[in-house]
């Protein structure tokens, strides 16, 4: 097993310490009232029952083997016959080479449409590997490099000079300084010389504090997932050299309908938990009827491959799919009888679909009068999405 | 005696070590290979060999049916092959002769055929007896994985869909815990050399040991397998050939070591499957009844020759299926004996570099680390493929597929064509054409070659001749390219050599025992069957270009004789045109065309003679196919350009001109020929014009033929002479409703065909008003004093009327304005003189 082992930081002129959070105290307050744990609270049990049964060999700071974090990623069943859920329902083969970049001197960069269940991907793959998915950077137009590299606490500044304790470290200099795992979200959103700052850090392994004159050297086990989108507009191409510094991994749409309504269910069934709806769980049928008219939109085809249609602006990724089904049934729950039901699907159905205001209503249209009307057992929806449009006109 | 049958899995790199080891080790006196018992005979030239070559065995009567054994470098076969050659002890083949399975195939598909005639449905056999190119049983085999043979044939409706004969592998895989067995078999013996890989450790000990427990997994397989209950009459079938096959092996291996000259030590190589039926460790099957199941075939007498073959070939998603879906990497794992991982993604990175792509050092030492990561990951003690697959893909391709595919290609499935030496046994046609691909410098490759040839260069020539003699004996080697506007000197081929090539030689050896003679039997015996008369024309023309003199005189005799039988003039016109651009153009090939000149004066006579009565009673279609024979006919005559000729035609078409009741296209078509060949002059077309055109006696379809025929595709000739244009209005002003109706639809279609300056520069004449016909009278013309004469159309036209019909002093008057406006000064000067 190759790791990325650090010299111990012996020759450098003066370490910054950076103290790096215990990763139990790092979110507060228990799983049962958090309207979203992170992915190490909520599933706490299935890591300890890895850890417990992994005798794999881990690189160091690892809190799992790799072959363990595969499992915990794609589920199965342990030898003391815990059974672990999958998270990231999709190719093994994918996971496999993105836990395996981790533990290689390269960063990894998830690549994919939006809602491929990057972020999510990438969440998981710190909880188990550093137990601690919280050193998020949040990439935006507005990203300052202080995000990146540290920045000030200013009246500290002011009062006593540049020193250790002015400094406010940012999440990936405190994911050096522990050895773990930090995350760049949505790293082409941020301004090019922004990205570049994580050029250093990714090849040199330190980050420079110029004003004490002094550096931060990562501990080994430390490394950086980005996720980045490949088809959103507005987007700060990445320069080559910082390209040169991932190991990229696309990510895909679901592969069938079969694959993208389990993932959906799978999804829903957690949120609905998370959201304590009183609603039933959802009918697969409900479930693959919406996944199919996304499917269909998405690829501009019907699923018997007989009639062709136009593609709405929207992206109708999985995770918008496991939204309507949410609403739908929040919708239920609170305002229907409980069960999920046409109507309480039809308007997130139309919201996710409709995006574009001059467009798309033309093309959702065409696609219930030549598509949902004719469909078996879909009257019910097509009555739904049309008293809907009705409404809509009318007003 | 002592038999030692190790059972490989054909083209694995591991297993060939393994059997390279463990000859070493066993130093047998005899080395049996599962192979074509014919083989033997080619086995003298192993030495000359360089793989991927192919053993074929042919049929005599029909090369056709040939069959192939490939091996590579890497293939375990190949290795034991090569054992022999090194160390002198014999080499044999021991499976079932080709030229049985191919009788027993032959059987089965005349009693298909005859199943198929009394049932008088379903279409072929079960083998589908159309294919003539199926494999036969064993041919596949070198290729699966571990011989379980005939995978195409295999698993037919209605049985179990999981049958252990079909996938041993994946059986074993399975009862081992794997998912993937390519995956399991592969770490278990193919990368074992690696695994425990070192200088000073040959991994000799273990072949043996391997051998030993290969032999017992697939002799659990095979206790496993057992009959099956419902099993398709194809799985009957196939089976029994399976039983054949293992039948004639366990005899061949019983007779080695036996008799006088008994191998005290045998070592016999076969696809692991097969390893328990040879050692007896299932079946159990005496001698007599091994006998008993061979009995009852008479071989189809075969032949045995080597011929090149390729990675692509050997690769699973060819059309032979031989089985290994990366014969570059296990060429690779072959030839690399150590860092196998390292210099795999060097040569990945040089690839993409090669493309332009970016590849540094960096990022190969990184993927290295991601493939070692992933192989941990995955928990294999190596890298494969697949794990170098899936790091070049995060790591040097940025998750970008398109350059993958290039690296597979070129890497994993690999460019490489086998050779093969002076000495192999060869037809006598593939020998004369390996001759002159030396003398001519063309090498087969695997890729595609462009070449221009300049036909005024000898070389050059003899070159395309060469590619064309060998497209008529199937051998589509060169394509050619449509060349880019440079003349009759250049032409521009593609080639490209495909393996089965080699066997299209073979099969046309019957035709001759050299290209050019092969290629002269072939046209001969196509001129012999060609249904007609522009079939042997076409012949001709492909004789000619492939530079065939005999093959010309045959099929110039055969044209005449066809030509002397066919009373078709229409055929003759057809058949003359290609005639008279050999004639034309035939010296620039330096061919000798006097034959050619000899049969095209023939024909142009008989064209002369048989013109007229051809073009009476025709239908509006046969006189369609007439015109356009007639037009291609008259080109032919322009080419020739033999006067003597040409004033006969002109004779012959000025006779169809004039037919009545014939076809009034034809009429109006030769008219114009006559017209443009200035045969007769322009009143004369005018008056023939008129007539055809004139109401009372002509119909006013037939007018629109002949206008049609007249007019051909082009306006020109209504564009430039007004009088012409004039002609056609005033017909088609005369014309009633009715009339007008009826022509309406040929005439669209006619000046359809025009070009858009001409329809436009017709229409401005017909806008700015005609001279009309005074009076509709057959005489000539005569322009009236109307407000046309003196507007901008028809310089000179009018003139043409003669002087009397205007009246002096009016144009007096307008001339010094006109001259003035022109600026003629000379004209002006005559005005005022008047």
């Amino acid at each position: 097993m190759t790791t990325s082992t650090q010299p111990p930081a012996g020759i450098a002129p003066e370490t910054t310490a950076v103290p790096a959070r215990p990763v139990g105290a790092a979110p507060q307050g228990s799983g049962d009232q958090l309207l979203r744990p992170h992915a190490e609270q909520a599933f706490a049990a299935e890591l300890a029952a890895l850890a417990a049964t992994d005798r794999r060999r881990r690189p160091p700071s690892w809190r799992l083997s790799p072959w363990a974090v595969v499992t915990y990623v794609l589920g199965g069943t342990l030898e003391d016959d815990t059974v672990i859920t999958p998270k990231y329902i999709g190719s093994r083969r994918l996971v496999e080479v993105a836990v395996a970049t981790l533990a290689t001197d390269r960063a990894l960069l998830l690549l994919g449409s939006p809602g491929t269940a990057k972020s999510w991907l990438s969440e998981h793959l710190a909880a188990a590997i550093s137990g601690d998915s919280t050193l998020v950077v949040q990439g935006t137009a507005g990203t300052s490099e202080d995000a990146v590299r540290y920045g000030w606490n200013y009246a500290r500044l002011i009062a006593e000079g540049p020193s250790k304790d002015a400094m406010v470290p940012s999440p990936v200099m405190r994911a050096m300084a522990g050895g773990s795992l930090a995350r760049v979200e949505e790293l082409t959103r941020m301004g090019a010389e922004v990205q570049d700052a994580l050029i250093t850090v990714l090849s040199e392994k330190t980050l420079p504090v110029a004003e004490l004159a002094s550096e931060v050297q990562a501990v080994a086990g430390f490394n950086i997932i980005a996720t980045a989108n490949d088809r959103d507009r507005g987007v700060n191409e990445m320069s080559s050299a910082l390209r040169r510094r991932f190991n990229t991994v696309v990510l895909p749409l679901p592969a069938t309908e079969d694959v993208e309504v389990e993932i959906v269910s799978r999804r829903v069934a957690q949120l609905g938990r998370a959201l304590d709806l009183p609603a039933e769980p959802p009918a697969g049928a409900e479930v693959r009827r919406v996944v199919r008219i996304f499917r269909e939109l998405r690829s501009g085809v019907t699923s018997d491959g007989r009639t062709t249609v136009r593609t709405p602006s929207s992206t109708l990724s999985t995770a918008e799919a496991i939204g309507v089904i949410t609403g739908g049934l929040t919708l239920a729950a609170h305002f229907g009888d409980g069960r999920l039901s046409a109507e309480d699907v039809a308007a997130g159905l139309v919201g996710a679909v409709v995006k574009d205001p001059s467009t798309d209503p033309v093309v959702w249209r065409e696609y219930l009068e030549g598509v949902v009307r004719d469909r078996d057992g879909w009257k019910d929806l097509y009555q739904a999405c049309w008293d809907l449009d009705t409404e809509a006109r009318g007003r | 005696m002592s038999v030692t049958v190790l059972g490989i899995r054909h083209h694995g790199p591991g297993s060939a070590r393994a059997v390279e080891a463990a000859l070493a080790e066993l130093d047998p006196d005899l080395v049996l290979v599962e192979g074509p018992a014919e083989g033997d005979a080619a086995l003298a030239h192993t030495g000359s060999l360089t793989p991927p070559v192919a053993l074929t065995v042919y049929a005599r009567d029909e090369p056709r049916d040939a069959a192939f054994w490939p091996f590579a470098e890497f293939s375990p076969e190949w290795r034991a092959l090569l054992h022999g050659a090194a160390t002198g002890v014999p080499v044999r083949f021991i499976d079932l002769p080709f030229g049985l399975s191919l009788a027993l195939r032959r059987q089965e598909q005349a009693e298909a055929a005859a199943r198929a005639v009394d049932a008088d449905a379903e279409a072929g056999g079960p083998d589908g007896a159309g294919s003539r190119s199926a494999d036969p049983p064993g041919a596949s085999s070198p290729g699966d994985a571990a011989g379980g043979d005939g995978a195409g044939g295999a698993g037919g409706e209605g049985e179990p869909a999981h049958l252990v004969e079909d996938d041993p592998l994946g059986w074993l895989a399975r009862a081992a815990g794997h998912d993937d067995p390519e995956r399991f078999w592969e770490d278990l013996v193919e990368h074992r050399r690696l695994a425990r890989a070192g200088p000073g450790e040959p991994g000799r000990d273990g072949a043996l040991e391997l051998f030993a427990a290969v032999a017992n997994a697939m002799t659990e397989l095979r206790d496993e397998a057992g009959p099956g209950d419902r099993v398709s009459p194809t799985r009957v079938e196939h089976r029994r050939r399976e039983e054949m096959r293992e039948a004639h092996m366990r005899l061949e291996i019983r007779r080695a070591g036996s008799g006088a000259d008994a191998a005290a030590r045998i070592a016999v190589v076969c696809g692991a499957w097969h390893v328990p039926a040879l050692t007896g460790a299932v079946g159990r099957m005496s001698a007599t009844a091994d006998q008993r199941t061979l009995r009852g075939v008479r071989a189809v007498r075969t032949d045995t020759t080597w011929v090149p073959w390729t990675h692509a070939r050997l690769a699973a998603e060819s059309g032979y299926g031989a089985g290994v879906a990366s014969p570059g990497w296990y060429h690779h794992l072959w030839t690399s004996r150590d860092q196998a991982t390292t210099r795999w993604v060097t040569r990945v990175a040089g690839l993409l570099r090669a493309a332009d792509l970016p590849a540094s050092s960096a990022s190969v030492i990184e993927t290295v680390r991601l493939a070692e990561a992933l192989a941990a990951v995955r928990e294999r003690a190596v890298p494969g493929l697949t794990e170098l697959n899936d790091a070049v893909l995060a790591g040097l391709c940025g998750g970008d597929p398109v350059p993958l595919a290039v690296v597979r290609e070129q890497l994993v499935v690999g460019r490489v064509l086998g050779a093969v030496g002076e000495d192999v046994p060869t037809v006598p046609l593939a020998a004369d054409l390996a001759r002159l691909q030396r003398r001519l410098r063309l090498r087969p490759g695997a890729d595609d070659q462009k070449i221009r040839l300049d036909l005024r260069k000898d070389v050059d020539r003899e070159r395309g001749q060469l590619l064309r003699r060998l497209r008529l004996l199937d051998v589509p080697w060169g394509t050619p390219a449509a060349t880019s506007g440079t003349g009759t000197f250049a032409e521009a081929w593609t080639l490209r050599w495909e393996p089965e090539f080699s066997v299209a030689v073979v099969a046309a050896a019957r035709y001759g025992s050299t290209v050019a003679d092969a290629a002269t039997a072939v046209i001969t015996e196509r001129t012999e069957a060609a249904a007609d008369l522009p079939a042997v024309t076409a012949l001709l023309e492909a004789a000619v270009l492939a530079g065939l003199p005999t093959a010309m005189a045959v099929v110039a005799a055969g044209l005449e004789r066809r030509a002397a039988g066919t009373g078709d003039v229409a055929h003759l016109m057809a058949a003359l045109a290609p005639l008279a651009r050999i004639h034309r153009y035939g010296d620039v090939r330096a061919t000798d065309t006097t034959g050619v000149a000899a049969l095209a004066e023939s024909l142009m006579v008989r064209i002369c003679a048989g013109l007229p009565p051809a073009c009476v009673s025709l239908d509006d279609d046969a006189a369609d196919a007439m015109a356009a024979a007639i037009d291609s006919a008259d080109g032919a005559f322009r080419l020739i350009a033999d006067p003597e000729h040409v004033e006969r035609w002109h004779v012959a078409v000025r006779a169809a001109a004039d037919i009545h009741g014939g076809n009034s296209l034809v009429n109006g078509r030769c008219t114009r020929i006559l017209s443009d060949a200035g045969d007769i002059d322009q009143a004369e077309v005018a008056l023939r014009l008129d007539r055809a055109l004139s109401a009372a006696g002509v119909a006013p379809a037939d007018a629109a033929r002949w206008l049609e025929g007249f007019l051909g595709s082009t306006g020109s000739v209504l564009a430039r002479d007004p009088r012409m244009l004039g002609l056609v209005d005033a017909w088609l002003a005369s014309l009633t409703a009715d009339a007008f109706t009826v022509v309406l639809a040929p005439l669209r279609r006619v000046f359809a065909a025009f070009t858009a300056p001409e329809r436009r520069m017709i229409a401005e004449r017909a806008g700015s008003g005609l001279p009309r016909p005074a009076g509709g009278g057959t005489g000539p013309t005569t322009p009236t004093g109307g407000p046309a004469a003196g507007g901008p159309g028809g310089p000179g036209g009018p003139a043409a009327g003669g002087p009397a019909a205007w009246d002096a002093d009016r144009v007096a008057l307008v001339l010094p304005v006109v001259a003035s406006l022109l600026t003629i000064p000379g004209l002006e000067r005559t005005a005022t003189h008047e």
